[in-house]
């Protein structure tokens, strides 16, 4: 039983689909959502990896690497969002978030 | 060959299974455990790849650094856990739906989709296939070379992003008493010290 190409990207499909249903599922929830996003992310990092390593080509590999670097900023900086936001509301509800319209 | 079957389908189910864990435990630090476990299986399934110095990346920067975050910030704000759960299941169907939407739209493209026979030859860097090159070696040799500019873009934003998260959570609260160090260098003895000529027998 060999294992390929198709049984990565299937795995990295799942993770994915989890991360997008998560986002819908916890709509309340900012923390969850942010790390429905990691698993996204996480997902696109699995698909990069086993490209890389089927077609013996090693920019798949660096690409990420930039795309992790990118996700551990958007944590940070989410997170930060996120605290500044409790401070002012008490609430971490992404419903009512609805300050900066108009 | 079937040690490997049997390693990726370990890592594979667990990694599944924590990232379902993650979405739906019912309290925030459990979940930011279970996104531990996932990265840990999905560094794994990295090390089974031979990929190996992304592996240990994975868990250096995301267990070792955003979970952790993630952990503090959970830990750090007093959340209403039950009133944030109600109304998941009104949700439930609106996001199933566009899950199961999104999965059949990748089943179908990954399941017609071949990679063209040439693709192998327009490799932008091969991997070294002589002995004693490491994947960690490979990589450094690639990034501090031809990537040289991505890398320090990365680096830039990260810094960006560092200065940032200092920027939106530093707070100056009005009656706490800080340090100046222009002031405090700027002290000469004129400034600092009053002499009194204090008469014998009659006190200040």
């Amino acid at each position: 039983m060999e294992i390929g190409l198709g049984h990565y990207l299937t795995v990295a499909a799942i993770l994915f689909t989890i991360g997008i249903f998560g986002i819908f599922l916890n709509r309340k929830n900012v923390i969850i959502i942010l790390m429905s996003i990691e698993l996204m992310l996480l997902a696109v990092n699995i698909n990069l990896v086993a490209f890389s390593a089927y077609l013996q080509d090693l920019t798949g590999q660096i690409f990420a690497l930039l795309v992790l670097t990118v996700a551990a900023g958007e944590a940070a900086i989410g997170l930060a969002i996120l605290v500044t936001y409790f401070r002012n509301r008490d609430t971490i509800e992404v419903e009512d978030i609805n300050m900066m319209k108009g | 060959m079937t040690f490997i079957a049997l390693f990726f389908y370990l890592f594979a189910s667990l990694a599944i299974a924590s990232a379902i864990m993650v979405i739906f435990a019912r309290n925030p630090v459990h979940s930011v455990l279970y996104l531990i476990l996932t990265f840990v299986n999905a560094a794994g399934l990295f090390v089974l790849i031979g990929a190996e110095f992304l592996a240990m990346i994975l868990i250096v920067v995301y267990v070792g650094a955003v979970a952790v975050l993630f952990l503090f910030v959970v830990m750090m704000l007093d959340i209403d856990i039950a009133k944030m759960r109600e109304g998941m299941l009104a949700y439930l169907p609106i996001g199933g739906a566009i899950g199961a939407i999104l999965l059949a739209e990748m089943v179908l493209v990954f399941g017609t989709w071949a990679i063209a026979p040439d693709a192998m030859k327009m490799a932008m860097a091969p991997i070294p296939t002589a002995a004693g090159v490491t994947n960690t070696e490979a990589i450094g040799l690639l990034l501090y070379t031809r990537y040289i500019y991505f890398f320090q873009a990365a680096g830039m934003v990260l810094l960006v992003a560092m200065i940032g998260a200092i920027v939106l959570t530093l707070r100056h609260k009005p009656n706490v008493k800080r340090q100046n160090i222009a002031d405090q260098v700027a002290r000469n003895p004129s400034t600092s010290i009053e002499i009194k000529d204090v008469k014998p027998g009659q006190g200040l």
